[in-house]
This record gives C-alpha cells, sequence and structure tokens, in this order.
C-alpha cells in the first residue's frame, strides 16, 4: 500500500466515522464538535487528491466560518441534551429505512460491479488544483455560472438585513 | 524521500516548537517588564539575573499547581480547548517563512516546515478562523457564567474581525500576484516593502490582529472587571498556562505574518537588494542567517508594538468594538481593494 493510498484510507475511515459521531451524539456541541472533525478529514482527503485551494477554503469557510456560527448559537441559546425520540415505527420511519437499504444496496453494487483500480492520480492534477488554475476557469470558462452564483448570494444577504430589520420601519 | 530528509523534518519541527514555546514564555516576561518600564516599576527582577529566569519559574510553577476541573464541567470538552488553541498556534508557526533557503550539502533547507506552499496564506486565515473554538470551547465547557460570556464575546469579535483581516490581505495578494509567502516576500525584497503601497491594510491588519489576539484595547473576552478572568476563569494548572502561552504565540505569529506580508519578511535593507549592498553571494549561509535575524527583529519590533499598545489604550466597550469592526474597518478594507484594483489597473501591472 503506497502512502497516498494509505492516507487516503485513514482520511476517509475518520471522515465516517466523525459523520456517525455527528449523528450520534446527544449532547449539541460535541455533535457540532464531530462535523467540525469531519471537515477537517474532508480536507486532508481534498490534499491526497491534490486540490490544495479546496482544502484551505474547505477549513476557512466550512470550519472556520459555518461551524463556528453554529457553536455559536448553540452556546448562545445554552442548548441542552437531546431527548431521546420516541415516535414509533410509521409510514415516514419505513418509508425512509427502504430507501436507506435500497441506497446502500446501490451504492454497494454500482463499486463492486466494475472495479476501476487504484490508479496514481496524474501530474498533471496538481496544476489543477492551485488557487491560479482555479480563478482562472472561474473568470472564463465558468464566469456566467459564477457571476449567477453571486447575485443569488447577494439577493440572499439582502434578504436577510431586510427580515432582520424588519422591526425598525 | 530518504532518511535524511525525514531527519531534517523532525529536526526542523522539534526547533520550531520549543522555540515557540521559550518565545511565548519570554514574551510573558517581556510584557512584564515593558509595562513596568510604562508604568514606572522596577518589574521582576529576583529570579535570576534582571529577572531573566522568571519565564521558567512560572512555567515550573504552573507544571507543578493542582489542575482544578469544575464538578460541573465537561471535563472532555475542558481538556480538549487548551489542547485546539496552542494546536492552531503551532500549525500556523510552521507555514510562516522563517529563512530563506540555503543549500547545505546539496539539499535546500529553510526553517519553514512548509515552504513554497501554494496556499500559505489561506492556510494562516483557516488557521486564525478555527482558532475560536479553542476559546469558544473554553468558555463553554467551564459551565460558568463568566466564561461563557468571555467565550461567546470572543467567538462574535473573531467573526467580525476576521473578515476584515481577509480582506486587507487581498491588496497584497493582488500586488505578489500570489498566496505563497515566499513570493510575496520575493516580491517586496527587490523593490519597496509593501507597506509602502499598503499603508492602511497595514493598519487595518494591525487592528484586527489586535481584536483576533484578544489583545487590549480588544481583550473584551478576558476583561477582568466584568468577567474576572474570562474564558479562562475555570481554568489552572499547566491548562491555564497553555492557554496562556497558545495567546502570546498567536501574538508572535501575527507579528511574523505581518512583517512577511507589510515589512519585507527577511528583506533586511528597504528599495535596495541586499546581496550587493552587504556584498555577499545570494543565497549563501551568511546572508541567509542575517536575513532570518532581520525577520525575527521585525517580528520582535512589532511584539513590542502589540505590548505597548496594550499598556497605553484602554478597553473598548462592546459596541465601540462593533462599530469599529463592522462600519469602519470592513468598508475601509473593501475601498482599499477597489483603489488598489484602480490603480494597477491605471498602471497596466
Amino acid at each position: 500500500m503506497t502512502t497516498p493510498v494509505l492516507l487516503f484510507s485513514l482520511f476517509a475511515i475518520g471522515a465516517i466515522a466523525s459523520a456517525v459521531l455527528t449523528i450520534t451524539r446527544r449532547n449539541p456541541v460535541a455533535a457540532a464538535m464531530s462535523l467540525v472533525g469531519h471537515f477537517f478529514m474532508l480536507t486532508g482527503l481534498y490534499l491526497t487528491l491534490n486540490a490544495q485551494f479546496v482544502a484551505a477554503v474547505q477549513v476557512l469557510v466550512y470550519a472556520g466560518a459555518i461551524m463556528v456560527l453554529v457553536v455559536f448559537v448553540i452556546m448562545l441559546l445554552n442548548v441542552g441534551n437531546e431527548q431521546h425520540l420516541s415516535e414509533k415505527p410509521g409510514m415516514r420511519k419505513t418509508v425512509g429505512t427502504l430507501l436507506a437499504v435500497l441506497f446502500a444496496a446501490q451504492i454497494i453494487g454500482v463499486t463492486t460491479a466494475r472495479p476501476t483500480g487504484m490508479t496514481a492520480l496524474p501530474d498533471s492534477s496538481v496544476a489543477i488544483g492551485t488557487t491560479e488554475a482555479i480563478g482562472q476557469s472561474l473568470f472564463t470558462t465558468y464566469l456566467f455560472p459564477f457571476e449567477a452564483v453571486s447575485i443569488l448570494l447577494l439577493a440572499a444577504l439582502i434578504g436577510s438585513v431586510i427580515l432582520a430589520k424588519r422591526q425598525l420601519s | 524521500m530518504d532518511w535524511i530528509d525525514f531527519a531534517i523534518i523532525v529536526a526542523k519541527g522539534g526547533i520550531l516548537v520549543n522555540a515557540m514555546l521559550i518565545a511565548a514564555a519570554y514574551m510573558v516576561l517581556a510584557e512584564r517588564k515593558i509595562a513596568a518600564w510604562i508604568q514606572n516599576r522596577i518589574g521582576p527582577n529576583r529570579v535570576g539575573p534582571w529577572g531573566l529566569f522568571q519565564s521558567f519559574a512560572d512555567v515550573f510553577k504552573l507544571y507543578l499547581k493542582e489542575d482544578v476541573v469544575p464538578a460541573a464541567a465537561d471535563y472532555r470538552f475542558h481538556a480538549l480547548a487548551p489542547v485546539i488553541s496552542i494546536a492552531v498556534a503551532i500549525t500556523v508557526y510552521a507555514v510562516i517563512p522563517w529563512s530563506d533557503a540555503v543549500e547545505i550539502g546539496g539539499r535546500m533547507i529553510s526553517l519553514t516546515m512548509a515552504p513554497d506552499m501554494n496556499v500559505a496564506l489561506l492556510v494562516i486565515l483557516a488557521m486564525t478562523s478555527v482558532g475560536v473554538y479553542g476559546v469558544a470551547l473554553a468558555g463553554w465547557s467551564s459551565n460558568n457564567k463568566y466564561s461563557l460570556m468571555g467565550g461567546l464575546r470572543s467567538s462574535a469579535q473573531m467573526i467580525s474581525y476576521e473578515l476584515s483581516m481577509g480582506l486587507s490581505i487581498i491588496g497584497v495578494v493582488m500586488i505578489a500576484g500570489s498566496l505563497n509567502l515566499v513570493d510575496i516576500i520575493r516580491g517586496q525584497s527587490a523593490g519597496a516593502w509593501n507597506v509602502f503601497y499598503q499603508p492602511i491594510a497595514f493598519i487595518i491588519f494591525l487592528v484586527t490582529a489586535l481584536a483576533e489576539t484578544n489583545r487590549a484595547p480588544f481583550d473584551l473576552p478576558e476583561a477582568e472587571p466584568e468577567l474576572v478572568g474570562g474564558y479562562h476563569t475555570e481554568y489552572s494548572g499547566m491548562k491555564f498556562g497553555l492557554l496562556y502561552l497558545a495567546e502570546y504565540a498567536n501574538m508572535l505569529a501575527s507579528s511574523a505574518i505581518m512583517a512577511t506580508l507589510f515589512l519585507g519578511g527577511w528583506d533586511i535593507i528597504p528599495f535596495l537588494d541586499d546581496a550587493t549592498i552587504l556584498g555577499l553571494e545570494p543565497g549563501s549561509l551568511p546572508l541567509v542567517l542575517l536575513q532570518h535575524g532581520a525577520f525575527v527583529g521585525k517580528s520582535l519590533l512589532l511584539v513590542f508594538v502589540f505590548i505597548w499598545i496594550r499598556w497605553s489604550l484602554p478597553r473598548f466597550r462592546y459596541d465601540q468594538l462593533m462599530n469599529l469592526g463592522w462600519k469602519i474597518l470592513l468598508p475601509l478594507s473593501l475601498a482599499n481593494i477597489a483603489v488598489t484594483g484602480t490603480v494597477m489597473l491605471l498602471l497596466n501591472r
């Protein structure tokens, strides 16, 4: 087993473990911190795939900004431990379980049907993951989607300001 | 990679971590000495000549103290918070370009753990934003209302000032055309330092760095008249020591980043080429050592500015802090980007 594959497996196992912990922890802060751990594992995965920019932004945006806000709100509201759900097995749970089983079966089917084998990343992948390369493609090839997303974000920003300021007018 | 490369990396890591912890301990002493000087006192002078061993005595005392964890505290997060704080500080130290690379025995060796990293600046920004977990978790897990208030204040303050910090750097990145810290330094060593092109960005970065490291006049998270000790009220022993050292380590890291981005990094003489003035071969060991000294000197000078500001200015009120962050620094940093872009377009650079 080569070093990149070993690292990839380590981070993948860590990512799955922390994702499971995020769902199973009853304490909201513990769940949120597990999600932060998950984001760091994803960062490791991105780095093994030569995506440096995405890795740095993953920590900067998800772990550093979004999850800090989540933790902040949990602390501000002083949320206690989650109560055990006393839901009876009904229509929703049955359908959900069936869908989950179907999804799992599909994933297993797809990954085992045609094993692609482990091929090393091409050397050109290093150049694709840099900030320059991503900036170039964002502002040339994908300029329209990029601007469309900017307008969407601006609309959301204005909407949140209006929602927060509603009482003043 | 053979075993010699591996040994070099391990040795560099050991040097950096130990240098960082000793520097942080001595910065505590420097803080006390300079505070005494500003307040016309003598300061610590009992342990060793001029009180120079005071730092070791302090750390030794913290090691020997009993580690008290409040009964109602969440003990796991209570123990995790100082670890996060110090780990984030160490990670930033791995990226800071402490010295230029020098060729020894056919290998290019520099004191930086991760030299020539394509996204080094983003890593630093990411790590400063992750650092807030240490403070926030310390405040929350202590189960004490003063600690919680300190943690909340710190989170709000760091989220607010992070934006201006990130935006103030963009001007420098536009001039250098790179997020690689070594490239940013090389861009400055030939001509003028960035502080001459980007004075406003430098001031914004200095102010936001004060806020991000919870230093006075932005030390609301640990405002002692209101919050006892803020987020570390319920900490004792070496856990408190780690939070404290992380704070000083972050201060040195911010200073080193400012020296890199705005003060030419390891460049000794502004406007001129070091190698020709000093008559030394570019990339030779004496020149690299001199430049390393210049870099450390600039960083320590900025650390002195941090301490000087702390003992000169009173603390902000909370609304003043938020107004300064959102209504002055953020628009100013945006305007700085617009002006930098326009000027670069007009000069056709």
